[in-house]
């Protein structure tokens, strides 16, 4: 049984097929990539198991445990974290009260939450920052933050979506060594990303997307040589 | 001397200021200082709903109404004294508060249209009670007053040092409450939902049930006000407790003084009140007879403050005692 | 409770409900574009009311003919408000706006009554008596011709923004102040210019209402709330919605007053408005928000 069952998940808008029967596993301690151009579906596939949406159709197991339909903060609870797209830190508090909050999931009180909290930032190396105000970190940072605040809720899978975005490569590889870390360490990690340099770097399995459905997958060096896949997306002159 | 000691050391002085104040002052001076305690402690109350939960109320007039009339009508009508009334005052306006709060959350209103939901709930009670013949209606509900040798303080008939005695200690009760509720796992979830309400769910936050909450403790500590109100006046008039410059007048000391902190609605409260006095007073004193001054004093302050100084006037002032980024 | 009275009662209200759709019709345009919730519009109104006395007492000029000069005279008022004042807000929370608008609305309360005193004034015109009968039925004349010079006003507004090439690139602004500027609009002119107009919309209804009940300096944020009840039952964004919304408006409170009792018209209006919030946030006719 994996951690995470995808089972024939469906999702319209207003008449537009964003998701059509997708199926995947996420296995435990696994780490999967979710690939495809833009508007494939693969955000709306997260904000299914993230609570944000229910799907219309299929199911998703987490688990074991049937969580298509629960509210985010359910989600939450269950064991499953998130990061944005667009990060959300909670502007007007401090960099250690950002984490307190993700803490306090976890944690009956806040002295407690505030011991976990200076850990995962001190894994994360924002320990300096940490009496900052949130509103001040640069986007690196601020994305360090918003993983390290998902952590702090003691998930045992993290969604990251596209949590690469606007990195320079060196910042890339950096994150990329603090996934790895955390993997090894026992997190499963699914995760949607544009950045290809990350993703095969990071993911032991990539599933594609293309008009929400799925149209390959495998381990990444099979999938980055499928004709599918290069006509799509990735083109047929991609080095990676 | 540590950031911690130096807000005991001012906390330590004010208090005994207060504390002695009416040793020094006279009868008048003491009502001002009551009705800057007064809007102190509806600032701190208010404070909790929309400087810790990030909701716009601007219809808090109904609960100060609410509390004051079921403790008055107890009292008129039974004989209950203040002190039982105003559980009956706590549990109607919580009722109503909770209410108000689950109807517009439940519905996703939020923001602007929160507040005129606010604004519609306590016009349409005011025009209600208008018409509570029981209750006084129009005309108004009054409490015998009666000259007293000593401070009744189990029924609240005294003079103006008990009342400042009392209003003194709900304010800084309010404080503490306020205090510890930033401090615990209530302030950090309700700072994480006024910061951001979607990345609060994302980690746990039943965000329903905490905004919910914070409607509740600010309803709760509101109707005392109003519990207050009614036995210090000792009349109440629709047309005047529920009205929206009353709620106008509740949100005025947070926002000049800073909203979300904790010193903020003191400080706001302080400055206003004075400052309307004495202009009052040397309006007066020039022999005119203008209403609305105080209003246009408060309209030009509330202007200058969310133009130029929009997160009040106490974080710089905290800097400046060296108390870090105000709280 | 004989059919003429009722039907009369209903009559009166349409009409005087088209003067209240168009002081909403001027909220309306302003929210719809700017987007920002205008808490003095009411202020706006009794102001207007207060410049119909003026004249009326100083040169016995008709409130229909003084509807003009005030409504120029308002529109230059809410271009600069707008372009001074409020502008620099558009970026900032919403409930900062707000509290702008709401010391706004105090201040202008408020200095009305300094230099007017709390007595009620009011304007005479010959015709304020009169009224046109067909059958038992009555028509006021002076509830006729504000409900004209309403309607009069509105379409002028509905051609300006669906023929004219400012209509067009103000509606673009609505549509998306980002695409706007990118296209090169100048929105702040814009925004000050659909404040103006929708200013000057209030300073007709006002000037209008004159002929309809009497001013003291109190009546603004009752007006205020009106314009909101009737905006959002009837659809923020939508300039039919408006004036649809201020007919319901005036014939419930008209009905209201014939059979319950007068004086709760208003909470009917307040409740009406509850309901709306809580079940159709996008009115009648508006979009979704």
């Amino acid at each position: 049984m994996a951690l995470l069952e995808v089972r024939a998940l469906s999702k319209s808008f207003r008449g537009l097929r964003a998701v059509s029967g997708a199926s995947f596993d996420v296995p435990e301690g696994g780490l999967v990539a979710l690939i495809g151009p833009n508007g494939a579906g693969k955000t709306t596939i997260f904000n299914m198991a993230a609570g944000v949406y229910s799907p219309d159709e299929g199911q998703i197991a987490f688990g074991g445990r049937r969580i298509d339909g629960l509210r985010p903060h359910q989600i939450c609870a269950a064991g499953i974290g998130r990061t944005f797209q667009i990060v959300k830190p909670f502007a007007g508090l401090s960099v250690l009260d950002n984490v307190i909050v993700g803490a306090l999931q976890r944690e009956p009180g806040v002295p407690g939450a505030r011991a976990r909290a200076l850990g995962i930032l001190d894994r994360l190396g924002l320990a300096a920052k940490q009496d900052l105000p949130a509103s001040s970190l640069t986007l690196p940072d601020r994305k360090r933050l918003e993983v390290a605040r998902a952590l702090a809720t003691g998930p045992r899978l993290l969604l990251l979506d596209e949590v690469m975005a606007g990195l320079r490569p060196t910042e890339c590889d950096q994150m990329v060594a603090v996934f790895r870390e955390l993997n090894r360490g026992g997190l499963t990690i699914l995760l949607i990303e544009h950045v290809m340099r990350a993703v095969m770097a990071l993911a032991q399995q990539v599933v594609v997307l293309h008009h929400g459905e799925i149209i390959a997958r495998g381990a990444p060096a099979e999938v980055v040589r499928d004709p599918a896949v290069l006509e799509c997306y990735l083109g047929e002159d991609t080095e990676v | 001397m540590s950031r911690d000691a130096r807000i005991g050391a001012l906390l330590a002085v004010l208090a005994a200021a207060l504390i002695a104040l009416p040793l020094a002052a006279n009868s008048y001076l003491l009502s001002v200082a009551t009705l800057v305690l007064y809007f102190a402690y509806t600032g701190q109350a208010w404070n909790v709903m929309m400087g810790f939960a990030g909701q716009l109320s601007l219809g808090h007039a109904l609960y100060v109404g609410l509390g004051a009339y079921a403790a008055a009508a107890l009292f008129t009508q039974f004989g209950i004294g203040p002190w039982a009334g105003m559980w009956l005052a706590m549990a109607l306006c919580v009722a109503a508060g909770v209410a108000i709060g689950f109807l517009a959350f439940r519905f996703g209103i939020s923001g602007v249209y929160f507040a005129l939901l606010t604004i519609a709930f306590a016009e349409f009670t005011r025009i209600g009670f208008d018409h509570i013949g029981w209750l006084g209606g129009p005309g108004g509900l009054f409490l015998k007053v009666e000259a007293h040798k000593t401070a009744d303080l189990a029924n609240l008939r005294g003079g103006q040092t008990m009342f400042y005695y009392v209003m003194l200690a709900l304010a800084s009760g309010a404080f503490a409450l306020c205090a510890g509720l930033l401090k615990s796992r209530a302030g950090y979830y309700w700072r994480a939902i006024r910061e951001d309400e979607e990345a609060a769910r994302a980690l746990g936050i039943n965000t329903f049930r905490w905004k919910l909450l914070a409607v509740a403790i600010s309803a709760a500590m509101t109707s005392l006000a109003g519990v207050f109100f009614a036995f210090y006046y000792n009349n109440l008039f629709p047309e005047q407790i529920f009205h929206i410059s009353q709620s106008i007048e509740i949100i005025l000391g947070p926002i000049v003084g800073g909203v979300g902190t904790l010193f903020g609605p003191i400080l706001g409260a302080a400055m206003l009140t004075t400052l309307a006095d004495a202009l009052n007073n040397l309006v007066a004193a020039m022999g005119w007879d203008i209403p609305g001054v105080k209003q246009v004093f408060y309209g030009v302050i509330l202007l200058l403050v969310v133009m130029f100084v929009p997160n009040g006037i106490w974080p710089p002032i905290a800097k400046w005692l060296g108390l870090g980024r105000g709280s | 409770m004989s059919a003429s009275l009722i039907a009369n009662v209903v009559i009166a209200g349409v009409l005087t409900g088209l003067v209240y759709g168009l002081m909403a019709l001027g909220l309306s345009v302003i929210f719809g574009v700017v987007r920002v919730v205008n808490f003095a519009h009411g202020e706006m109104m009794t102001i207007a009311m207060y410049a119909a006395v003026l004249l009326f007492g100083a040169f016995k000029l008709d409130p229909l003919l003084a509807a003009l000069p005030v409504a120029a005279l308002f529109f230059g008022l809410g271009y600069a408000l707008q372009a001074g004042l409020i502008n620099p807000f558009i970026t900032r929370p919403e409930h900062s706006q707000f509290i702008l608008l709401v010391a706004v609305a105090t201040i202008l309360t408020n200095v009305l009554l300094m230099v007017f005193g709390p007595d009620a004034r009011n304007v005479q015109t010959d015709y304020m008596l009169d009224s046109w009968a067909i059958g038992q039925v009555l028509f006021d004349k002076a509830r006729v011709f504000s409900a004209l010079a309403a309607l009069a006003t509105a379409a002028g507004l509905f051609a300006f923004f669906r023929y004219s090439r400012t209509g067009t690139a103000i509606r673009a602004c609505a549509d998306s102040h980002l695409g706007a500027l990118i296209v090169g609009l100048n929105v702040k002119h814009l925004y000050a210019l659909t404040f103006g107009l929708g200013a000057a919309c209030v300073a007709v209804a006002g000037c209008m209402m004159t002929l309809l009940v009497e001013v003291t300096p109190s009546v603004g944020p009752g007006y205020t709330l009106l314009g909101f009840v009737i905006v959002i039952v009837g659809g923020l964004g939508s300039m039919p919605g408006a004036l649809l919304g201020g007919v319901l408006i005036g014939v419930s409170e008209a009905l209201a007053g014939l059979f319950i009792d007068p004086s709760a018209k208003s909470m009917f209006s307040f409740g009406l408005l509850i309901l709306v919030l809580l079940l159709r946030p996008q009115g009648l006719l508006g979009r979704r928000p």
